[in-house]
């Protein structure tokens, strides 16, 4: 019937006096177009929701019905044609980050047939995945299930990977990033090397401590993180090498066979044009120094959860058997303190880490399987194991491996004729105080995030909240996305998260990555904001004050040089990158002379519809 | 007439005062019919010399209302309105303008209930203040003996 109307009266613009322009604009806007005219020539009087549904029958009723239609009218007289922006998309994802939510985002985008760039910045792919021993609610071993992924990734014929590297800047914008990626000097030739380790073996600098396996063992400066690592070749650590410090040495290249140490190699800077990124930069955990209580970390007894994880891992320094690591002797008594730090305003951790109550439940059990006449003790807050099959999970190690839950929080550790004083109380035995003589404490201590968090969130321009988690567009309908369109959140940058919701999250924001690569070109409703330009000698009325750039949330205001053809600088403008605005129009309300307008909602447009309302009675 | 009837324009953000009125209508929620909506993109684009346009073409009240704080669309546009207006409210203060008759509130896409409150208690208000008429009694004859004197251009 529009249609109709259209060419039967030769219309040159539309107003559709029916619903809410949120519900059926884009119905009728189609309708429209299809009778040949531009679509942002219409627009919707909201006669249904804004009066009709909220008013009892009247004149004044249908005098408001008239005013409504009549400053859409108005404003349609104002309307431009408008034509969708389109932008080309460079399918090409980059992933900032290599644990398993990394890995499991570049898998699932390299296997849709896009390329993918991994940037790790330690030496190896795998993340904190791959120091954990066994993993909830199952107990299997995590490197049996996450080093095939890590060769997967290496191997994978659209997959780049490169460790040892961090993002230095980003610029550009969804569908075309322009990122520079600092490949940082390994000192070693890889494309020589051949992985046989001759250079480490080798290596004088024995004492360095261990990071792959939380501090409980030592390094040497030439190293490969752990045996399975991908790519299995050694970097120098040249804070802690001696050629680098002293200037001598050099028995690593003296031994290498293949020649491919080079201890000249500097770090490099690689352009790399993306049209997405996914960010899963992992977490961090607080470390037992954290705790005046427990004693700043003085005592080697007292650990954190990956320690533990390092000390029950077949791979670890005590080959997966449970050692104090101060004399190496098997705890008969272990207590394991949940909530340390989290959930705890005075710490500043407000939040719960969530994945402390799993794995506290997982590593009592691990030593009640691995020392069956160990006593294991659990001093908790809540037990929150919600998950599938996380309860039960829990009750089995209460239920079948007698491990002694307390319900109450531990006040001080300190130590007494070599044991460890645990002060603690017991809430559901009247509030009694407890105290355990033990071997070796355990603290499910705070996740944390990255200590780079912020840093890299600003290179992106992506939001973070006050404990520098990154910020998801919205809570509940948009948990993947950040608010800079095209960038997209893996694991537990955005908030604690076990291996499971890591792992969904990341093909979650995968299928982001490939939705957006699903068409050659992407279409942008061209409601963005414009600055003026004209015929010389005006060029523009802005004068380039770019209050514009400072009030704008998605940094989309550029500064422009306008030159004469002798390259002369005539006069500084503002520029709206299309790409990046998103219309809200704030720039339009800042600017003091007017030079830079919304389309689809001008100044023009708003002063006639302001007009149209009051020339009228009410 | 027997009782004065206010002309209320309301300037809103699309994204939650605009859907809280649409909210309104679905609930069929009943309110005063003196509000005409304007819809923006974000409060933040709402340049505030708009209100006075509004004011001079015989409004008696005015309604700005967007996102709450944290909430906005678009991250900040909310903040910068609020910003602005508090600026501006205090030079229309300074002038002597009647800032009561603007009314600078949050109702987001669910406060269906709340946009027809604050639609009711803004009539109820501006029905007591009465017609704004300064504007009209300025009727320009000071300007034009200024003009006369030629202190204005």
């Amino acid at each position: 019937m529009i249609i109709e109307a259209i060419r039967e009266h030769k219309l040159t613009g539309i107003v559709v006096g029916a619903c809410s322009p949120r519900m059926h604009e884009g119905t009728f806007r189609k309708a429209v177009d299809k009778a040949g005219i531009n679509p942002y020539l219409c627009e919707m009087a909201n006669l249904r929701e804004h009066c009709s549904w909220v008013h009892s029958r009247s004149d004044e009723t249908t005098q408001k019905a008239i005013d409504i239609v009549r400053t859409l009218v108005e404003k349609v007289k104002k309307n431009a044609p408008l034509f969708p922006i389109k932008v080309p998309v460079t399918k090409t994802a980059l992933v900032i980050g290599g644990g398993i939510a990394g890995i499991q985002a570049a898998l699932d985008i390299a296997n849709a047939g896009h390329q993918v760039i991994v940037v790790e910045k330690s030496p190896s792919i795998g993340g904190h995945m791959s120091q954990l021993s066994e993993t909830f609610p199952t107990l299997d071993c995590s490197q049996c299930i996450l080093t095939p992924r890590m060769v997967e990734v290496a191997q994978h014929p659209n997959i780049t990977l490169h460790t040892y590297a961090e993002v230095d800047s980003v610029a550009g914008f969804v569908g075309n990033f322009d990122v520079k990626i600092r490949l940082k000097a390994k000192s070693v030739d890889f494309s020589k090397c051949t992985g046989c380790g001759a250079c480490w073996q080798k290596c004088p600098s024995k004492k360095i401590p261990n990071e792959f396996n939380a501090g409980l063992s030592f390094r040497t400066a030439i190293y490969t993180p752990f045996p399975q690592a991908v790519p299995n070749k050694p970097v120098i650590d040249r804070v802690n090498c001696t050629w680098f410090q002293k200037g001598k040495c050099g028995l690593c290249q003296k031994n290498c066979p293949a020649g491919a140490i080079n201890y000249d190699t500097q770090d490099e800077l690689l352009d790399v044009r993306v049209g997405a990124i996914v960010t899963a930069t992992g977490f961090d955990i607080k470390h037992s120094d954290f705790f005046p209580e427990y004693g700043y970390g003085k005592h080697l007894d007292i650990i954190d959860g990956l320690q533990f994880e390092r000390l029950a891992s077949a791979s670890g320094p005590t080959a997966g058997e449970i050692r104090r690591p101060s004399d190496g002797k098997i705890p008969e008594t272990v207590v394991f303190v949940a909530c340390a730090g989290s959930r705890d305003k005075a710490k500043g951790i407000e939040y719960c880490s969530k994945i402390c109550c799993m794995y506290t439940a997982k590593h009592a059990m691990l030593y009640k399987h691995k020392h069956h006449s160990g006593n294991a003790y659990v001093f908790y807050m809540d037990i929150r194991a919600g998950g599938k099959s996380y309860d039960e999970f829990v009750r089995r190690a209460i239920e079948e491996d007698d491990v002694n839950y307390v319900r109450g929080r531990v006040s001080r550790i300190y130590e007494k004729d070599g044991k460890l004083m645990v002060i603690g109380v017991d809430t559901l035995l009247n509030a009694k105080p407890v105290t355990i003589e033990a071997d070796l404490v355990v603290l499910a201590t705070a996740v944390v995030a990255n200590q780079e968090a912020e840093s890299l969130a600003q290179k992106l321009h992506i939001s973070y909240d006050k404990h520098h988690f990154f910020a998801e567009a919205h809570p509940k309908l948009k948990p993947v996305e950040t608010n800079t369109a095209g960038i997209m959140l893996a694991g537990a940058c955005q908030a604690a998260k076990d291996i499971p919701e890591s792992v969904s999250q990341a093909s979650a924001s995968a299928s982001k990555v490939i939705g957006l690569f699903s068409a050659s070109e992407m279409t942008r409703e061209p409601i963005v904001a414009v600055v003026n330009r004209s015929a010389p000698p005006v060029f523009t009325t802005c004068t380039g004050c770019f209050l514009c750039e400072e009030v704008c949330p998605y940094h989309a205001i550029e500064r422009d040089e306008i030159r004469d053809r002798q390259g002369h600088l005539i006069k500084r403008a503002a520029k709206v990158n299309a790409g990046l605005c998103q219309g809200c129009g704030t720039c339009v309300a800042m600017c003091r002379n007017k030079s830079i307008d919304l389309q689809g909602f001008s100044n023009e447009q708003m002063l006639g519809e302001v007009m149209a309302l009051l020339n009228t009675p009410f | 007439m027997s009782q004065f009837e206010p002309k209320i324009v309301a300037f809103v953000c699309n994204w939650c005062t605009y859907a809280g009125a649409d909210l309104a209508g679905t609930s069929r929620t009943n309110y005063e019919s003196n509000v005409r909506i304007i819809r923006f993109p974000c409060t933040g684009r709402i340049d505030f010399m708009l209100l006075l346009k509004a004011f001079q073409n015989g409004a008696d009240g005015i309604i700005v209302s967007g996102c709450h704080p944290n909430d906005c669309h678009y991250t900040s546009g909310n903040f910068h309105a609020r910003r602005r207006w508090i600026v501006f409210k205090s030079l229309l203060d300074f002038m002597g303008f009647p800032t009561e008759r603007i009314t600078f509130s949050w109702v987001s896409a669910a406060e269906g209930s709340k946009w027809a409150e604050l639609v009711d208690d803004v009539t109820d208000k501006i029905r007591h203040l009465g017609p704004f008429e300064d504007f009209n009694k300025l009727d320009y004859s000071l300007i034009n003996q200024l003009n006369d004197e030629g202190l204005t251009e």
